[in-house]
């Protein structure tokens, strides 16, 4: 029996027990819940309206009425905080769900049809990743227009590229396994291999390096709003609340702290949780070879 | 004759290299005019050792891989010349079990999705007379019914095995392709699983072409054999004659080198000096001259074509053995240990 | 529970040796209460399917198991007297290479692909005396040549990949034999060659074993390679040791029911085996290992003691042993 790497295809349910062993996916999935619970609850759990604006208590600190200040208009900052966390996820997660379903599609296409398909596909990878990944976003965004579906699609394009290359690998060495050539001589058409023996066999890998670059959507989501290329204000997303705090920066430093420490704190969630669930899946690779 | 499957001068191509850094391009003729037949009912073992051909031949006989040249003729019609609905209908008539047990079942089906999936792309019946067929499958191949909901992780190897074969039954085949079926398993379970094909041979009237490494497992389960060498075949006949009393010189080695479990009966291995040579670098004349004890000058030189010896016997060398070795393995020799 | 069964005093001797697997916790017996011994210039060849625990031992002579999975559960591993098993990791390593060496089933995995053949063996050379580079370089060249890799000066300098299968196993050879050990344990070196390689590698090993009487432990599931080149053969079924004879008196008169039953299940190249006799059911997983007899519920010679008690490996012949009470009893015990 051979020893070439073969992706990883996991046991039913035992991707759960490796994750739930790992400490380091308990303390990514806790605070990941956090930031679920505080974008799903936010009218309960924002103390002010997040609109609401104050002129008489502009750019005050973090005080016992304002936990964490107000911004220039008086706008209660933990409250944008909390509502700025739904655009954030939202966007974040509906990116790159349609830049994984577009993405593995593709990738798997490449992979199993291969010669003049894989290298137009290919090719259109080459283009999309020699661009810096914000320099896209932006060209995208500004050729788009300014909104929240436009902002999902910029960001979309922007986390295509990868995820062909990481469906068209596996593809390619599934494509030899003998049960897809059971299936060519069993009569099966193209579609049904790709769809049913081959995608399930490599979608858990590209789940997870799926959760990891949810933590790169949201840079990037951060990234453009505070461009401005964002969502238009006056919704609240933690770019544009560290581009408007930008000009205080000096003397109002929680306007730009606390959204940039709410940034961090998701992508690190994300981080831990995708490193976890990459780790959950790989030691089913060695096992998987009984 | 009848016969169910008639493969007339099949030629494969490989190329390797080639390109910028790949050095020069070389074409390998891994399957290098080949030809047989099979008759209903009838096992057919191809043997050889590496880079021979016969896996690729097996192939080939499903266009798994596209052959370059030669006919395929299943039950009269030419396979390479099937429309894509033809081939489709064909492909029911003729099936492949793989050899690892392991590689060949999806991972992420239930053995029961696994073995009514080619009933439904084939539009055999409705729900309730696949699931019964399903059934009837599984306990053909001495599964319990329960391993029917099952995945593939949770069997062994040769339950795994038993379970290709029977996914290969559903579409009830006439031919079977079996590539080195039992060659990943365990003695015992390859008994066991040799025992179950012989027993759909009968059942089902199965014709096999069966390839194998294994000597001992082509004879026992094949009436018939064609010995191949760096992709041609370069003897048939009937299996018994052909490994009592083999006219290739290959053959014979091929034979002698096929340890026995017999104390005994230790062949002290006359001639068989050199490796198989890389099918890119093939020698003229005769391939296996360079490492034939009885080579002449114009082997070197010349192709030998196949020819037929007796009755059924047919060989591709200049100076076959006139008697391969007095009924069974030569002067029975031991490796002496001094 | 030691009969001896050589002449010569063993140079490689396992004594009740049982080596351990974690699985989910708790420490199961892989090999339990192992007892072989081989001789200088002598092939035990030792015989079993998946499971038997046949490598295990093999791995556990010369602890090559990875420490947090497997454990030493017990026995001794004596090599000329010294037991391998109570020595340091460092004074092991001395050894591996030199007193004791191992050869594999796969050699393209166990050479180092990007150092040349030549450099790898004079590299273990190195390791293990103290010679000058130009030495340990002329004596690797010799032992290529010793492999009979033909213009072996020319292809010290080659890399793995530019050799075949069956020279790569020369090579791995020519590596296990650079600093002449006394014992050799080969896990399924031919196990993954062509059958004619194969005849050659075994003929090589044979010639090998006389000229430096090396005593050689020979791995292998295949009873046709063990008639070929083995002196002595132990047959190993579930972590035990269920039959060990010299060579002629296992294949003329096997008497284990497990012994008896693989022959019948091997179809030979020689004679028109009419009848393959399968063995029904599987080899238990040593974390469900039935109680009495390992082989007892596949056995046709069952009783319903063997399904209590675990038979003890006792003597039927002058070099014949078995652990089976239903065979001894018919035999008489000549212990």
């Amino acid at each position: 029996m051979s020893a070439v790497a073969t992706p990883a295809v996991a046991k039913p349910n035992s991707v759960w027990q490796a994750l739930r062993k790992n400490r380091m996916s308990w303390i990514g999935i806790g605070l990941l819940l956090l930031i679920v619970i505080a974008a799903v609850f936010a009218p309960l759990l924002a103390p002010f309206d997040p609109f609401q604006q104050n002129i008489a208590f502009r750019l005050e600190p973090p005080s016992a009425e304002f936990w964490l200040g107000t911004d220039s208009y008086g706008r209660d900052v933990l409250s944008r905080l909390i509502y700025g966390s739904r655009v954030s996820l939202l966007v974040g997660f509906v990116a790159i769900l349609i830049a994984m379903c577009i993405g593995s599609a593709l990738g798997i296409l490449a992979g199993y049809v291969g010669g003049m398909v894989d290298q137009i596909i290919m090719g259109l990878v080459d283009v999309l990743l020699s661009f810096p990944t914000l320099l896209l976003g932006i060209m995208v965004a500004a050729m788009l227009g300014a909104s929240l579906e436009n902002l999902i699609v910029a960001i979309a394009i922007t986390e295509i590229a990868p995820f062909i290359r990481v469906a068209r690998a596996p593809t390619i060495a599934l494509k030899q396994r003998d049960f897809v050539e059971a299936g060519r001589a069993l009569g099966f058409g193209p579609i049904r291999l790709m769809g049913v023996h081959i995608l399930p066999n490599m979608i858990s890998d590209v789940v997870v390096l799926g959760s990891l670059w949810m933590a790169s959507a949201i840079r990037t989501e951060a990234s453009l709003s505070f461009v401005g290329l964002g969502v238009p204000p006056p919704i609240a997303t933690w770019g544009s609340m560290i581009r408007e705090g930008f000009e205080h920066i000096l003397d109002a430093w929680w306007l730009t702290v606390f959204p940039s420490l709410a940034i961090l704190i998701t992508v690190l969630a994300l981080n831990l949780l995708g490193d976890a669930l990459r780790d959950a899946i790989d030691p089913k690779l060695r096992s998987e070879r009984a | 004759m009848n016969d169910l499957l008639q493969v007339r001068n099949l030629v494969k191509r490989f190329e390797s290299g080639g390109g910028w850094l790949g050095g020069a391009k070389q074409i390998v003729r891994a399957v290098n005019d080949v030809s047989f037949s099979v008759g209903r009912g009838q096992s057919l073992g191809l043997v050889g050792e590496s880079g021979c051909g016969k896996s690729t031949v097996a192939r080939t006989l499903l266009r798994l891989v596209e052959p370059d040249e030669g006919s395929i003729l299943f039950d009269g019609k030419d396979i390479r010349k099937a429309s894509p609905s033809e081939l489709r209908a064909l492909r029911r008539r003729i099936q492949i079990v793989f050899q690892d047990p392991y590689a060949s079942l999806n991972p992420r089906r239930t053995v029961r999705q696994a073995l009514s999936e080619p009933l439904f792309v084939h539009k055999l019946g409705n729900a309730l007379s696949i699931a019964a067929k399903v059934v009837q499958t599984i306990d053909e191949v001495g599964l319990p019914r329960s391993a029917l909901d099952r995945y593939p992780h949770e069997f062994s190897g040769g339950q795994r095995q038993r379970i290709g074969i029977a996914r290969a039954l559903v579409l009830d085949p006439e031919l079977i392709v079996a590539d080195e079926p039992v060659s990943a398993l365990d003695v015992s379970v390859q008994a066991q699983i040799l025992q179950l094909l012989e027993r759909l041979k009968r059942d089902r009237g199965l014709s096999f072409v069966f390839v194998s490494h294994d000597l001992g497992v082509v004879r026992h389960f094949c009436e018939s054999v064609c010995v191949m060498y760096l992709g041609r075949i370069i003897e048939e006949g009937p299996t018994a004659e052909v490994l009592d009393s083999p006219r290739h010189p290959y053959s014979r080695v091929l034979r002698d080198s096929s340890p026995v479990p017999d104390p005994e009966a230790r062949v002290r291995l006359s001639k068989i000096v050199g490796e198989i040579p890389a099918p890119t670098n093939l020698p003229p004349g005769c391939t296996f001259h360079p490492r034939c004890g009885r080579v002449q000058p114009d082997c070197k030189s010349r192709v030998p074509p196949m020819v037929e010896l007796d009755a059924r016997r047919m060989a591709a060398c200049f100076y076959p053995l006139i008697d391969g070795g007095m009924n069974g393995l030569i002067a029975p020799k031991r490796i002496e240990i001094s | 529970m030691n009969f001896p069964l050589v002449s010569k005093p063993p140079v490689l001797e396992l004594r009740d040796l049982r080596t351990e697997f974690r699985i989910g916790g708790a420490w199961h017996a892989a090999v339990r209460e192992v007892s072989l011994q081989v001789s200088a210039n002598e092939t035990l060849a030792v015989v079993g399917e998946s499971g038997s625990g046949k490598s295990v031992t093999a791995l556990s002579v010369l602890r090559l198991l990875p420490q947090s999975a497997a454990r030493h559960g017990g026995g001794q591993v004596l090599l000329d007297g010294v037991d391998l098993a109570a020595l340091s990791e460092k004074q092991m390593t001395k050894l591996r290479g030199e007193a004791i060496a191992m050869i594999f089933q796969e050699p393209m995995t166990s050479l180092n692909p990007t150092m040349t053949v030549g450099d790898q063996i004079a590299e273990a050379i190195q390791q293990h005396r103290n010679v000058t580079k130009k030495e340990a370089r002329r004596l690797a060249l010799e032992v290529l040549e010793e492999v009979k890799i033909p213009a072996a000066a020319k292809r010290y300098d080659d890399y793995p990949h530019q050799f075949s299968g069956g020279m790569r196993q020369r090579v791995m050879i020519a590596m296990a034999l650079a600093c002449k050990p006394r014992v050799l344990l080969a896990d399924e070196p031919t196990t993954a060659l062509d059958v004619t390689i194969q005849a050659q590698i075994l003929s090589l090993l044979s010639e090998l074993k006389t000229a430096h009487g090396m005593g050689v432990m020979f791995i292998t599931h295949n009873l046709g390679v063990v008639a070929q080149i083995a002196d002595r053969v132990a047959v190993m079924y579930a972590g035990e040791v269920v039959e060990t004879a010299d060579v002629h008196t296992l294949f003329a008169r096997p008497m284990h029911p497990y012994t008896e039953a693989l022959l019948r299940a091997m179809p030979r190249v020689d004679g028109n085996s009419a009848e393959l006799e399968s063995i029904p059911g599987g080899v238990p997983a040593i974390n469900a290992l039935p109680k009495g007899c390992a082989f007892a519920p596949r056995c046709r010679l069952k009783e319903a003691r063997c399904e209590i008690d675990r038979p003890k490996l006792a003597r039927v012949g002058a070099t014949h042993q078995v652990r089976c009470v239903v065979r001894v009893e018919q035999h008489g015990d000549m212990a």
